[in-house]
């Protein structure tokens, strides 16, 4: 029994790591500037609090973070995004 | 120096029609008084607003785009500040990012006006396919 364990062979090797690369969404698609007249958009990066999304789950670069941070504060102060929700998604 | 800057302000949902235009044509002239030059306006009507302010539920939504000087602001926030049917106002200077993005989306909304796009009829055809599965 104690054998079993080793003779197990894969023909491919397993997917351990292959996590997918993340990428920011406005490199990509070449987006220059970010509305804070959006709030739909906007959503995307917050959580369903209300809370601004850190990159290292959204993987937006810093130079794009920024600004969505901005945006989301300029959408908050204009009352088209909560400051603290419940439920957002 | 000229810079393009962009004005939301929110009113109080207790304007009727007629003074909610009152109190943006105030704002309009205040600009135009002033040598700024108004380059785009939207009124985006009675909105809910995502929190309360000043105990109000809704409110109505106006923005103007300008190129003025920067001491133009200043004064149009002061009497953003004085009088009290706006609840709240945001003003922002617009890198040309902004300028080309707002310039895009409003060719892209006059387009759109112009010739009456063909996804509504689309939508219809697949519903219409789903009911008769």
């Amino acid at each position: 029994m104690a054998q079993s364990n080793s003779d197990i062979k894969y023909l491919t090797p397993i997917a351990v790591d292959t996590k997918k690369k993340k990428y920011c969404r406005f490199k990509k698609s070449g987006i220059k500037y970010i509305d804070y007249k959006d709030d739909t958009f906007l959503l995307k990066f917050v959580n369903e609090q209300g809370k601004i999304l850190p990159r290292r789950l959204t993987g937006t670069s810093n130079k794009f973070q920024k600004k969505v941070a901005q945006a989301v504060k300029r959408a908050r102060h204009l009352a088209l995004m909560p400051y603290v929700g419940d439920l957002l998604k | 120096m000229i810079n393009q800057y962009e004005a939301v302000f929110i009113m109080t949902p207790v304007l009727s029609d007629e003074q909610m235009k009152e109190t943006v044509k105030k704002f309009r002239d205040l600009l135009a008084n002033q040598g700024a030059e108004i380059v785009h306006e939207a009124n985006w009507g009675l909105r809910k607003l995502a929190y309360p302010i000043q105990k109000k539920s809704n409110g109505f939504y106006h923005l103007i785009e300008f190129k003025a000087e920067g001491s133009v602001v200043n004064n149009l926030e002061i009497n953003f500040r004085r009088d009290e049917r706006v609840i709240r106002f945001l003003t922002v200077k617009l890198d040309k990012h902004a300028i080309a993005y707002n310039n895009k989306r409003r060719a892209l909304a006059k387009e759109t006006v112009a010739t009456p796009t063909e996804t509504p009829a689309l939508v219809e055809d697949v519903e219409n396919e789903i009911i008769n599965d």
